[in-house]
């Protein structure tokens, strides 16, 4: 299947073309706005909207004169916040570099964890457990993930391009090997850990955002912001790759350095995710897919829109993996798995319908 | 009064279940049952006992950070382990909240769960309005501990106990901790003369069995204990030789056939939730390797409830006398 326009009209791009395309920007910032006001209001400890301002406040100094307790005050700051604000940045980081990868493979099934990303990213970080070291401080743990999804990524590109492409089945099967291997190399990391790491590498591999800390939040988040402006730059050349390796080269792409570039930030982007939180599914996938539904093809509106919707997907179920099982909480994974995998069914579905599938 | 009384009375009912069966620990008090709310009561003990925390005290955590506790009135317990121990010390009362695992005393499973130990979740414990939240290794993940700490509750996290001299090292930080350190002397030197007594009956022992642990959760998580685990360490004070150690296993390793057969065990040690989980002694004999080792010819498994044998608490004493007469069966003829 092709992302761009097909001739006789039944694609994503004429579709959207119908829809008003000011209103997007708005709609994905509104449902953002009432995700982001969700979660920090809702929770074990009880804190009214009300005292969340007077919080806020507090902290820039201004008095609102509203009552709260040191207990609310520290859940809000210490926990809440940092935990949105990962939720954010995980979000935005799966989507967006989903988004991307869809375009660089011109492949609609390119997602983070499908070619590697996430598993590449896990063996970096269980490596870095077993070693026992972080040489460079609170970067270590982003940048190890980063170097080991970057490995598998590019394993997986390099393995399945033939003759300056890649064909879907390729590519899916090339990345089931290199998941295998990944996951054969995660496996004997925890056969040869000792009892506490072990621990340690289970509390990673379990995931979600619960241990979102601004120790955390901070280096994560530079990460993954200088990986989606290097991203945004690339939409335009994304968005002439699309049209054809051939065709983007004779519009004046550098195609080769291209892709390597937004491989790399994408895989940037991901790895951090999954550094910070573990292997959260679907997010990537099906993210991209909704927006070019009703954004149309366009990366640089795509990846924005994608950013913003898969902060508010993943705020969303955060929210309800901790919330529904209080005081104890939901895997994440579990959660946006639950979500993604019968909505990702209802497209191929569709698609199927409407234009005889994807192949 | 009222919840001084209370405390007493816990504190008895304690006494009572440890004394019970550890047979060469009798006479910690029980005897003075009606009147130990008074103070000539406490005197009695060798040590003396607290009729209520003596607070705030000072502690060090497994990670040298000090720890000041002011307050013990709500407790949030992150291990069934430290449950167990805090039970003992007669402060059930006091307790808020509780991991998935304490499943000692049965008591404690009323109380609010926090989910498991291993995937807490900070609000959830916080919004127990804790005043000190206690707990050992286990409990994570790291991150969730350290927010619990940066809102500014008091958290303890202890070392685990892995060998059987750490027992008493555990109840007496935990007893510290909560203001009650002649309770916990008490508790640990009546844990310890248990323990004690369980080494004399291995002294009357003629056999010395060849013992391995296995940890059993259904088909698809079967591994051997071997050197380094608390199954390991009470095996050696039980007067048997680990069969795990002898097949060169280090910590939990996968249950192999040639695994099985090196280590030709006599005996096999499995809890009950582990050995119901595969069907019993019948669905234990079928694993690969199994019916070929002495043990699997002459069906000898001996079983205990999980928290019981590997909680590595003030129980422990008991259990290691009921495991030494399990493994030497020629006590039973010489007493």
């Amino acid at each position: 299947m092709r992302l761009v326009s097909r001739p006789n009209g039944a694609t994503w791009g004429a579709w959207a073309a119908i829809r008003p395309r000011v209103a997007l920007y708005p709609m994905l910032g509104g449902l953002l706005v009432v995700a982001l006001l969700l979660n920090v209001g809702m929770g074990a400890v009880q804190i009214a909207p009300d005292q969340v301002v007077a919080i806020l406040l507090d902290r820039l100094g201004i008095h609102a004169g509203i009552d709260f307790t040191v207990q609310q005050e520290n859940v809000l700051w210490s926990i809440r916040l940092p935990r949105v604000a990962l939720a954010m940045i995980v979000g935005a980081g799966l989507a967006m570099s989903g988004a991307a990868l869809q375009g660089i493979f011109r492949n609609p099934l390119a997602d983070p964890g499908l070619i590697g990303v996430s598993s590449g990213a896990a063996v970096g970080a269980i490596a870095l457990i077993i070693l026992g070291t972080a040489p460079l401080g609170w970067a270590s743990q982003p940048l190890a993930a980063f170097a080991g999804a970057l490995a598998i990524t590019l394993g997986v590109y390099v393995l399945s391009r033939n003759g300056g492409r890649t064909e879907v089945v390729t590519l899916v099967l090339t990345g089931v090997a290199m998941n295998a291997i990944a996951g054969s190399a995660i496996g004997l990391m925890n056969f040869v850990a000792t009892d506490a790491q072990l621990r340690n590498i289970v509390f990673w591999t379990m995931g979600g955002l619960g241990g979102a800390t601004w120790d955390v939040v901070l280096p994560v988040g530079l990460f993954s912001c200088l990986g989606m402006v290097g991203l945004w730059r690339h939409a335009r050349a994304l968005n002439l790759l699309v049209l054809g390796e051939r065709e983007a080269y004779h519009l004046g792409v550098s195609t080769e350095r291209v892709r390597l570039r937004v491989i790399a930030f994408a895989t940037l982007v991901a790895g951090c995710a999954v550094a910070a939180s573990g292997i959260v599914g679907f997010v990537g996938l099906v993210v991209p897919h909704l927006l070019r539904l009703i954004a149309g093809p366009d990366h640089r509106t795509l990846l924005p829109a994608s950013a913003l919707g898969g902060a508010t997907l993943v705020l969303g179920a955060d929210l309800v993996a901790r919330t529904v099982v209080m005081p104890a909480e939901l895997p994440l994974g579990i959660v946006t798995a639950l979500a993604g995998g019968p909505y990702f069914l209802w497209l191929l579905r569709r698609t199927r319908a409407a234009q005889g599938g994807w192949a | 009064m009222a919840t001084r009384m209370l405390v007493a009375l816990t504190l008895i009912a304690a006494a009572l279940t440890f004394t019970a069966c550890g047979e060469e620990a009798a006479s910690t008090g029980t005897a003075t049952a009606p009147a130990s709310a008074s103070p000539s009561a406490v005197t009695a003990s060798p040590t003396t006992r607290e009729v209520s925390p003596v607070l705030p005290v000072t502690v060090d955590d497994r990670d040298g950070n000090s720890v000041t506790i002011r307050d013990v009135s709500r407790l949030v317990i992150l291990n069934g382990d430290i449950t167990e121990v805090v039970y003992a010390l007669g402060l059930g009362e006091q307790v808020v909240g509780v991991d998935t695992s304490a499943t000692y005393p049965p008591e404690a499973r009323a109380k609010q769960s926090i989910g498991y130990q291993a995937r807490l979740n900070a609000e959830g414990v916080l919004a127990l309005t804790p005043t000190l939240v206690i707990g050992d290794e286990g409990a994570g993940p790291p991150e969730v501990i350290e927010q619990i700490r940066s809102t500014g509750v008091p958290v303890l996290i202890l070392p685990d106990a892995v060998t059987i001299d750490d027992i008493s090292t555990k109840i007496t930080a935990v007893a510290t901790a909560l203001g009650v350190p002649g309770r916990g002397a008490e508790l640990a030197a009546q844990t310890r003369r248990e323990i004690d007594s369980a080494t004399d009956l291995v002294r009357r022992a003629t056999s010395k069995p060849t013992v391995s642990f296995l940890y059993l959760r259904g088909s698809a998580t079967q591994m051997m204990g071997g050197k380094g685990t608390r199954a390991d360490s009470l095996i050696e004070a039980a007067g048997g030789v680990d069969a795990g150690v002898r097949a060169g296993i280090d910590d939990y390793k996968p249950i192999t056939p040639e695994a099985l057969v090196t280590a030709s065990p006599d005996v096999i040690l499995v809890m009950d939730a582990g050995l119901e989980s595969i069907g019993g002694v019948d669905g234990l004999l079928a694993i690969p390797g199994m019916a070929e080792t002495p043990a699997g010819k002459a069906r000898r498994v001996v079983h205990f409830d999980d928290q019981y044998l590997l909680g590595f608490g003030p129980r422990t004493g008991q259990l290691l006398i009921e495991l030494v007469r399990a493994l030497h069966p020629e006590l039973a003829q010489t007493n």
